[in-house]
């Protein structure tokens, strides 16, 4: 049986959930990469190591941490009990928090590359011109380094869409609330429903190819562009 | 008269910059010369803040903008300074006018009147439609000077400006450089290993080598100095020379310039004729006579095809050790020129301070048109 209430409410949560990642990971990658971009600091190679984390460790790994962590036993999950009366197990707000960690290292990477690609040159320039460190970054590194925000904003959505073992183990399979598209192909396999589980999956390749080939076609531009 | 107080240090692994209490004071163009790797780039660096690490303490027209003494650092950008770099470093994703507006927002507001009269002086009217990565080397370099002289700055520093450009462009430049301070009333700090860029630009200039100040002064006098060769390299030794444009010989292509209508009455009013240059009679003129294309002798040569010979007087002479040259200053009336000679020839002609000589000169360049009054 094929049908777009099937299909649609785990289409949208997951959009919803890439988004608000994509949005807020900007928003924390951003000082953390340019930190990386600029240090001196010994401990800066510590700190991408803990950020590339996410790329290499078992989904499932990050995922039990995440579900101790954010259970209602341990101290992080019970202030949220205690402030909301909701667990941040099993529901959207920790697939968020879950999330961020997932695809942390799809935000910072290309942020940092662009911030190292664009330098202290131009920031040097910009002092020299009156422009605070703060106004320099607005200014001239952040329209510098679009093509990495570009990447960044897209990667980490994307990474986000297919992400399925932490999902599953923080989130479970709560309809409207946890049923990504990952875990609704899933579901979809094991009662062999494989009508809707094709529709998912060709979905997601149709996406994910579109989306890495919108990357590349992008910093090709951009690069030809800056020549 | 501003003046720039430096007492600096800063360690870069095998290189050291080390300047103690020294004054520059700032009128016109100051080149800060010196060979590649002497600290001259970092020597700016630091006055313009960039260069968080140096110790010390740098003033400038009576403002601190560090002291170490007090923890006094003051960050580049609440600094009255204009940099010109090396590589323009023009904000890409700006046109050219976007990036002269980039630093009118942020300088104070320099107003309309500044700005016209910044976009005339470097004819930057036809580019500010343009994007930076379409202009050429020397294009680049006019936007880089106007953009820094609409923050309005006190001390505008460059850091050879011209070193990436050819020849020409050089030469298409270097008007609008040292008309800057005249023209916009601000000292200009002109960092350069190019000797030519000082004859051409400078009134004072001051000598870097291996991380130390060695001379400074009037640029005149400083190129006159004999014992500054082995410190600074591949100084091209040599003495700029003022006069007057008293004639032009129109038959052999020649122009006369008199040594001696200076004011003061220096040059004693000798002559020199060379090539012919468009400037009006009466034009003050400054040349520049290298050593190695002076000879001496002890009277008066005839039938020799160079045509300047002027009557002077040995004032010293340095001896280079174990090697084969030796360097003479030779007064020719107020005015002064150095000789690179060998010691042999020295021996021969039995050469000493006060000696009667006259100065054989196989070739001048003409460096500047304009002396300032």
């Amino acid at each position: 049986m094929l049908s777009i209430a099937e299909i649609w409410p785990p289409v949208s949560l997951t959009i919803e959930l890439a988004a608000i990642t994509a949005v807020l990971l900007l928003l924390i990658g951003t000082p953390l990469a340019w930190w990386l971009a600029h240090t001196r600091s010994r401990i800066r190679p510590v700190v991408e190591a803990v950020t590339a984390l996410p790329l290499v460790l078992p989904p499932t790994v990050l995922g039990f941490y995440l579900l101790v962590l954010l259970g209602p036993a341990a101290p992080i999950g019970k202030l949220w009990v205690d402030l909301t009366g909701t667990t941040l197990t099993f529901s959207f707000t920790g697939l968020v928090v879950a999330s961020l960690f997932y695809s942390l290292p799809f935000t910072v990477q290309p942020l940092q590359t662009a911030f190292e690609t664009v330098g202290r040159a131009p920031l040097e320039a910009a002092a020299t011109l009156r422009a605070s460190p703060f106004d320099a970054f607005l200014t001239v590194a952040s329209p510098l380094a679009l093509r990495g925000y570009v990447t960044a904003a897209v990667l980490t959505f994307a990474h986000t869409v297919g992400e399925f073992g932490v999902v599953l183990m923080v989130g479970g399979n709560i309809p409207g609330a946890t049923k990504v598209i990952s875990i609704a192909i899933y579901e979809n396999v094991e009662t062999l429903n494989y009508a809707t589980a094709h529709v998912l999956s060709g979905g997601m390749i149709a996406f994910s190819f579109v989306v890495l080939l919108a990357v590349y076609i992008l910093n090709r531009r951009f690069r030809v562009g800056r020549a | 008269m501003a003046e720039l107080n430096l007492d600096i240090g800063l360690d870069f692994g095998a290189f050291a910059l080390d300047a103690k209490e020294e004054t520059i004071p700032l009128r016109g163009v100051t080149a800060l010369f010196g060979p590649s790797g002497s600290g001259k780039t970092t020597v700016l660096r630091i006055v313009a803040g960039l260069e968080r690490q140096a110790r010390g303490r740098v003033a400038f027209d009576g403002t601190v903008w560090q002291d170490d003494a007090r923890r006094l650092f003051v960050p580049p950008h609440r600094r009255a300074i204009g940099y010109v770099f090396q590589d323009a470093r023009l904000f890409d994703h700006l046109s050219v006018g976007g990036n002269l507006a980039y630093a009118r927002r942020r300088g104070g507001g320099a107003d309309e009147t500044l700005a016209s009269e910044v976009v005339g002086a470097l004819d930057l009217e036809p580019l500010l439609k343009r994007r930076p990565a379409a202009l050429s080397g020397g294009e680049r370099q006019r936007v880089a000077i106007g953009r820094a002289l609409l923050t309005r700055p006190s001390l505008l520093l460059m850091d050879e400006p011209l070193s990436a450009l050819d020849l020409r462009r050089r030469a298409e430049i270097i008007p609008y450089i040292e008309a800057l301070p005249r023209r916009f009333g601000v000292p200009v700090l002109y960092v350069t290993h190019a000797i030519e860029e000082v004859a051409r630009m400078s009134d004072d200039m001051v000598v870097l080598a291996d991380g130390r100040f060695i001379a400074g002064g009037p640029a005149e006098d400083v190129m006159e100095r004999l014992d500054l060769q082995p410190l600074a390299g591949h100084f091209e030794a040599g003495v700029l020379l003022d006069g007057a444009v008293t004639g032009h010989d129109e038959a052999f292509a020649m122009t006369e310039v008199d040594l001696g209508t200076q004011e003061g009455g220096a040059g004693g009013g000798q002559k020199i004729r060379m090539p012919g240059v468009d400037v009006p009679v009466g034009q003050r003129v400054r040349l520049r006579v290298r050593a190695r294309d002076v000879s001496l002798a002890t009277s008066r040569p005839e039938n020799i095809s160079i045509r300047n010979i002027l009557s002077g007087r040995v004032l010293s002479l340095v001896e280079e050790e174990e090697r084969a040259f030796a360097e003479t200053l030779i007064d020719i009336g107020g005015q002064h020129l150095r000789a690179r000679l060998t010691r042999e020839a020295v021996a021969a002609l039995g050469l000493e301070p006060g000696a009667e000589v006259y100065a054989l000169i196989k070739s001048i360049a003409f460096d500047r048109r304009l002396l300032p009054s």
